[in-house]
């Protein structure tokens, strides 16, 4: 007989349940299959009621995380080989309000995306006829790591303070708010600086550390939010001693 | 459609797990965060140590003198281990975060992580040599 393992996934259907429920499925293992492949054989082949997210299936697009056995990880990357011999735990992100089965609602975090600005904006344009804003490969280096975040929000659900402090700005939205600080072309560090200093902000963060940890891209939102503190106590310092125009 | 009617924006049914006061226990490294947190309360408590030897010093010898006899109590000396130990924890922690928090650029390449980390290491064991040799020299 085909070697099989077992999915526990977690069910939510609005309609018919007031609190989510478990549901058992079997499936085929294969060494070569991820979370993210049994999920679509439950789909097309067992019960086409399961509701989720995915896209790209190559972790590009952001959009299959889910808890696999608490962790929070994209599925499309969660080898089921890794999790034998199972029963496999498969639930929506953590601390995020479920919509249906494993979807979740990330409105909260699009709006917190929003306020830290997260795009260029100069002092001045320069006009078209100049000619594109060039970058040496060192400026680049400067924030690269920080442009690579995907928004799949493993990293709010790895943030226990992003659950006990919903307000929380959150990891990714603040490594994103240092990748544009942090690039040559960009003069709102000062504003983005004001926003985050917000009690909502980085402040909120103590470190815990999980969210680099779980972080597909290896784009260390736990170091960004650090930096930015320390840059933050600087700028404070300096208001403090310096006179206005010398800020 | 009568003119007392309103638009609603649509919103799903939404389902919100409440946070388990126990989270940090549902992970090793929540509960080593924790842990981490909490060893604040020792730095406190040597540091508030360290002002009632002050204090002693500065009120005299006899004072001092019955400071220190306080110390050597059983309680005190247990307490003090258990101090030393979660704030050798918090030192540790700490040395190996500060990497993440400060990012050095030499020469345009990022200086890596252990160097900055052991840096932090060997101020520590210079600044406690520093200490152990004005304390102990007699």
């Amino acid at each position: 007989m085909a070697p099989t393992v077992t999915l526990t996934v977690t069910r939510y259907r609005p309609e018919q349940e007031s609190e989510p429920t478990l549901q058992t499925y079997e499936v085929p293992f294969r060494k070569d299959w991820v979370v993210l492949d049994a999920l679509n054989y439950i789909k097309d082949r067992v019960d086409g009621t399961l509701s989720f997210r995915w896209s790209c299936r190559m972790g590009v697009c952001g959009s299959c995380g889910m808890m696999v056995n608490g962790e929070p990880k994209l599925t499309c990357a969660a080898f089921l080989s890794a999790h034998l011999p199972g029963p496999i735990r498969v639930e929506p992100l953590q601390y995020f309000p479920i919509v249906r089965d494993l979807v979740v609602d990330i409105t909260d975090f699009m709006r917190k995306l929003k306020t830290v600005k997260p795009w260029i904006i100069r002092k001045e344009e320069k006009p078209l006829a100049e000619g594109e804003y060039l970058q040496t490969p060192d400026q680049l280096d400067a924030y690269k790591q920080f442009s690579m975040c995907i928004n799949c929000l493993l990293c709010y659900a790895a943030c226990p303070i992003y659950g006990l402090e919903p307000g929380f700005i959150g990891p990714a939205a603040i490594a994103l708010a240092r990748r544009y600080n942090l690039d040559s072309r960009d003069h709102a560090a000062r504003e983005r600086l004001e926003i985050l200093s917000e009690p909502d902000g980085i402040w909120q963060c103590t470190f815990v550390g999980e969210c680099t940890k779980v972080c597909p891209k290896s784009v260390d939102p736990a170091g960004a939010i650090q930096q930015y503190k320390l840059t933050g106590a600087a700028h404070w310092f300096k208001s403090l001693l310096l006179p206005r125009g010398a800020r | 459609m009568s003119a007392g009617s309103q638009y609603t924006l649509y919103h799903p049914k939404w389902y919100r797990r409440r946070v388990s006061v126990w989270w940090w226990l549902q992970k090793g490294s929540y509960a080593t965060f924790v842990l981490r947190e909490l060893t604040s309360v020792f730095v406190a408590f040597f540091a508030l140590v360290t002002l009632w030897q002050v204090r002693a010093v500065v009120r005299g010898p006899e004072a001092y003198a019955h400071v220190l006899a306080r110390l050597k109590s059983p309680l005190f000396l247990a307490l003090h281990g258990v101090a030393f130990l979660f704030v050798l924890f918090h030192a540790v922690t700490w040395f190996n975060l500060a990497p993440k928090a400060m990012v050095l650029r030499l020469g345009g390449k990022r200086v890596p992580d252990w160097v900055v980390a052991g840096l932090n290491y060997v101020a520590w064991l210079v600044l406690s040599g520093g200490v152990a040799w004005v304390v102990l020299r007699g």
